[in-house]
């Protein structure tokens, strides 16, 4: 029988979902022998003419990693749809956004402007910026368009499954690509959209803290205080995305007295991440009067930054001041 | 009302024991208001899960109020409390994503108050009148879900090019 032919890539990403996928350790090698490895530009020497060569529906999975942000990641993503049966939605970046997913507060303008004309430590006299076209004397060079709004995966191409994660947990990984086999053999895939490689429930299902009454009075930053090892972080005024986050990690951050960032993505049945963390953290705080509740609840920190950590792009929010020709040209 | 003119579109999430009799008031006391603000009765302020308030700008508000028990007089003893804590910070992230704080409103308004209903209505109409119009849906074409798994591509867009 043939092998099944896999296929990775990485569109807007930091290269840590490819690290967790060399996490498998010497599994890699099992990866190798139940799959022909037909395309990994970060590990393989192969090319996108390569993939362009291949019949629509050669690629058996499509393990895609990272944000869609600009017009290469676009064009690689609809290239391995077509091309892929299984299209999957690998790491928070490509299923939320992810960190990526945070730049959608603003837009290619500011960004650009920051980046190559305001940024303190840079020497841009002429304020040269990036161009998708140069023409210089020995030809044309091109680099690709960076769009103004980062998209998740599914916002970009049809996705059939999601693995959460920043990156996914090495385990959950060898689980997914060993379910993903049998499916292949049996020919019973998991129904479309399925969520693989985690919990249904939330990672407080998963984290040993002891959890008592949430009451705070202030919240604190994980630097500002010696975290009690042994009680839930959030009790202790640290504001921890465990509740609104789901299962499938083992808890790594909180039992390493790190809060939950979030990273799992919202647990089943939930719309919006930062919506329910926002309404969490809103149930707990205590104090006599609405007036001072408010007080309190106003000091989190950064609460886009921090409930939409990875999920801005996928989330209910949308950039308020966007430029108007967005909307025509992305559609 | 002509066709140019921006009539501002407003959803009041109103608690029912206070604020949506409070509205059950202004309307048999004859009260004049703008008829802006569609009211969804809800069983209490505290279940205004900010999902709700997202959702209304993504599907066109250009305004959200929040009207419930004044504190202390909640059904449901502390569930004010609840909507006071969230309030403030749903205030705060969507400034964040560059909202103007003006667009979200939250009120005690008792089942007595008919006519703090009304001119709550009124001058949040006008207030959003001043804003304009927000179309936060149209910002780009996603699926409009934060759920993952959710899957599919954008039928908002899709839904809306269905002529009626």
């Amino acid at each position: 029988m043939r092998k099944p032919k896999l296929a990775l890539y990485w569109a807007a990403s930091c290269g840590g979902c490819e690290i967790a996928v060399l996490e498998l350790k010497e599994k890699i090698l099992d990866v190798a022998a139940a799959f022909d490895l037909v395309f990994w530009p970060v590990a393989l020497d192969f090319k996108y003419k390569d993939v362009e060569a291949m019949a629509d529906g050669e690629i058996d999975v499509c393990l895609f990693n990272g944000a869609i942000r600009n017009s290469e990641n676009e064009h690689i993503a609809r290239l391995l749809r077509d091309k892929a049966k299984v299209m999957v939605a690998f790491g928070a970046c490509s299923a939320m956004g992810g960190i990526p997913g945070l730049a959608n507060v603003s837009d290619r303008r500011e960004i650009m402007d920051l980046v190559y004309r305001r940024n303190p430590s840079l020497a841009n006299d002429e304020g040269v910026l990036p161009q998708t076209k140069t023409v210089v004397p020995e030809g044309e060079l091109t680099l690709p368009e960076l769009y103004d709004t980062v998209k998740t995966l599914d916002q970009t191409v049809a996705v059939d499954y999601y693995v959460p994660g920043c990156p996914p947990e090495a385990g959950q990984i060898w689980t997914v690509v060993s379910a993903v086999i049998a499916a292949l053999k049996s020919g019973r895939l998991p129904p479309k959209g399925a969520v693989l490689g985690a919990g249904e429930k939330t990672c407080c299902d998963e984290c040993e803290r002891v959890k008592e009454e949430k009451k705070i009075s202030a919240f604190k930053r994980p630097w500002e205080i010696v975290p009690d090892p042994e009680r839930c972080l959030l009790e202790q005024g640290i504001v921890c995305m465990g509740p609104a986050t789901r299962a499938g990690c083992g808890a790594r951050c909180p039992s390493v007295n790190m809060p939950c960032r979030g990273c799992y993505g919202p647990p089943a049945g939930v719309v919006d991440q930062g919506a329910k963390m926002l309404s969490t953290i809103a149930s707990i705080v205590d104090a006599p009067t609405p007036e001072e509740i408010a007080e309190i609840a106003a000091t989190v920190p950064d609460p886009l930054g921090t409930f939409y950590r990875f999920g801005l792009a996928s989330s209910l929010l949308r950039r308020t001041k966007v430029p108007a020709a967005e909307s025509e040209a992305r559609v | 009302m002509s066709d140019n003119a921006f009539e501002p579109r407003l959803i009041g999430f109103l608690c029912r024991w206070c604020s949506y009799n409070g509205a059950d008031l202004a309307g048999t006391a004859r009260m004049k208001y703008p008829p802006n603000m569609v009211p969804i009765k809800t069983n209490c302020s505290g279940r205004v899960d900010p999902t709700f308030v997202m959702k209304a700008f993504q599907e066109g508000a250009d305004g959200v109020l929040i009207a419930g028990c004044h504190p202390g007089d909640c059904h449901y003893i502390n569930g004010n409390y609840r909507t006071a804590a969230r309030y403030p910070l749903m205030k705060v992230l969507l400034q964040q994503m560059g909202l103007e704080p003006g667009r979200v409103r939250l009120e005690w308004i008792s089942a007595a108050e008919g006519d703090k209903f009304a001119r709550t209505v009124a001058e949040f109409t006008e207030q959003i009148r001043a804003l304009g119009p927000l179309e936060w849906g149209k910002q780009f074409s996603g699926n409009g879900s934060g759920s993952i798994g959710a899957g599919g591509q954008e039928p908002t867009e899709a839904l809306e090019e269905v002529p009626a």
